[in-house]
């Protein structure tokens, strides 16, 4: 049987302890977070003011002309619970320029345009608040891609990237986030009508058991067809997880001498603190 | 005979010896004002665990002459301690090691004899394998020492209970893992459960130190133990939180136990011998 269910208390503690002291080791005491109205942003949100302080936390609400309205509110409800500090920052004029310039760009190229302003913005603030941006990437999306490189994965430290999507959703349960963001469809909103479970071709349910088995669990593609899921589904999320693994490792030095970082150079970020 | 025994539950900086040195005086200090007698502190105590490519920088050797060793010896007069180092040898070999310090002496060195290479451990590709498992006396009876992984195997708490062992010094780094509905990590309640297994088997105490804090993704769960011979806990420390734990146990609860239940008495050591020489005579078992 596969039980994702987590002890959240357990993890809210670990989690606000790692992002207090990683956060001050570094010589910091506060934290940015591009706060879209959705799960997992309120959820690192939650678990940074509880860290370091409402005041502490600059949450960056970012819309583009097209985002939902329903996101800058439920943005909003996370600030006015929590009493962290706020800017909205449109990315509008930011972004039209660029998408003006290739009328043709995808929705691929127009998200993932959108995802890396954001980024800058988020980078920007660090430096102007002074504090450290803490990552919104869940298990899921981090193991099947689901990502902007250098867009909405870009962060200093990520608290919840080792919970999967149904687990963050739980963690939001207990945290007592309002009940309109439990509850609606997860959606990266970069363009109208889009959600994750529409554009990945299954439900987080779903996939998240199925990432359970073939990473937690380490069984192979084989024994999760035995275990029950269709052999397409499987064949799909495995090969996705394979073809995106660049996203989640830094990019290959081409080694030359002795020592090189990545390869024999190794120490942890924490060296010395 | 009574002993008062604290775990120090601390967090370290990742390779600042000299502020992990300053943490431990500062837990000695409040354990000497509580009248401790032995202070345990946890694996790589005074230089962090994630080493890595540190592990040659922040090693010591546990003499007089060592001005980190030194100022802990001169603090060992009034209260004995363990402590956990990077341990250079003279051919300079680098072990995990801990050191059992008592009134001014080194007692003895113990260097970790299983060194995990797997999952998220990569202490092999760093370290020299410890290849001795002794038990030593003190003064408060004969004592063994294990880090970590050493004890996840059966053999060394058992070769520590023949070699004379009561009183089982056991120190971590764990890093929490395995989150599910239950109130602990998963390899926090495994170390629990076979530590309250070595009391129970061996009638004997166990102790356990295990660090707290974090390095990079890390969390260490702390959650020290101490169990008495009948397998009964008597002192936990908080999870999550720097603490020092102080107990005060009546060894004379060894005479009790091993009366009632004398597994130590007949325990049959020439049996297992036969049966390990024809075990591992077959050729047939992967040892090193």
């Amino acid at each position: 049987m596969i039980d994702l269910t987590i002890n959240t208390e357990l993890a809210r503690q670990i989690l606000v302890g790692f992002l207090r002291r990683e956060i001050t080791r570094s010589g910091y005491s506060r934290a940015v977070i591009n706060l879209s109205g959705g799960l997992d942003s309120s959820v690192s949100c939650v678990l940074a003011a509880e860290a370091l302080g409402a005041q502490n936390v600059l949450a960056l609400r970012l819309p583009y002309k097209s985002s939902s309205p329903d996101s800058l509110e439920h943005a909003q409800m996370v600030i006015d619970q929590l009493g962290v500090q706020s800017i909205t920052i449109p990315i509008t004029e930011m972004v039209d320029p660029l998408l003006e310039r290739f009328p043709e760009a995808n929705q691929v190229r127009r998200g993932n345009i959108m995802a890396r302003a954001r980024m800058i913005i988020l980078y920007d603030q660090s430096e102007a608040f002074q504090g450290l941006p803490v990552g919104t990437g869940n298990k899921t999306e981090i193991l099947l891609g689901y990502t902007t490189l250098y867009g909405d994965s870009a962060c200093a430290l990520n608290p919840i990237g080792d919970l999967y999507k149904t687990q963050v959703r739980q963690l939001a349960r207990s945290l007592g986030l309002p009940e309109a963001i439990l509850q609606k469809a997860p959606s990266a909103d970069l363009w109208k009508g889009q959600t994750d479970e529409g554009e990945l071709g299954f439900t987080y349910a779903e996939v998240d058991q199925l990432l359970y088995l073939l990473v937690d669990q380490r069984y192979s593609a084989e024994d999760c067809i035995a275990a029950g899921f269709s052999d397409q589904f499987v064949n799909v999320v495995v090969e996705r997880i394979r073809r995106n693994h660049f996203k989640r490792v830094l990019p290959p030095i081409a080694k030359l001498t002795n020592r090189t970082v990545g390869y024999d150079f190794l120490y942890l970020r924490d060296w010395g603190t | 005979m009574k002993l008062t025994l604290a775990l120090a539950q601390i967090e370290t900086h990742l390779g600042d010896v000299q502020y992990n040195l300053e943490k431990h005086l500062g837990f000695i200090r409040q354990a000497r004002a509580s009248g401790v007698d032995l202070l345990i502190f946890p694996e790589l105590s005074l230089t962090g665990y994630v080493l890595q490519d540190l592990a040659s920088a922040v090693a010591h050797r546990p003499t007089p002459e060592d001005p980190i060793f030194r100022t802990l010896l001169e603090a060992s007069r009034d209260l004995d301690l363990v402590v956990g180092f990077v341990d250079e040898d003279h051919r300079y070999r680098f072990f995990i090691a801990s050191a059992y310090l008592s009134q001014g002496q080194i007692l003895h060195v113990h260097h970790k004899v299983y060194l995990p290479t797997y999952g998220l451990f990569d202490e092999g590709r760093f370290f020299a394998w410890g290849d001795a498992i002794h038990a030593f006396d003190t003064r408060f009876g004969r004592v063994g020492i294990l880090i970590c992984e050493d004890f996840w195997h059966a053999s060394p708490p058992y070769l520590l209970w023949l070699d004379g062992a009561d009183l089982f010094l056991f120190t971590s780094a764990s890093p929490g893992r395995g989150l599910s509905q239950q109130p602990q990590m998963e390899s926090a309640r495994w170390v629990d459960h076979i530590n309250r297994a070595y009391a129970s088997l061996f009638t004997a105490f166990v102790a356990h130190a295990n660090r707290v804090g974090y390095e990079d993704g890390l969390n260490f769960w702390g959650g020290s133990t101490l169990f008495d011979p009948n397998g009964d806990l008597l002192a936990k420390g908080p999870d999550y939180q720097e603490a020092l734990t102080i107990t005060e146990i009546d060894l004379n609860e060894l005479h009790r136990t091993r009366a009632r239940l004398p597994l130590l008495r007949d325990e049959r050591t020439a049996l297992v011998m036969r049966e390990m020489n024809r075990i591992l005579g077959r050729g047939t078992q992967v040892n090193r």
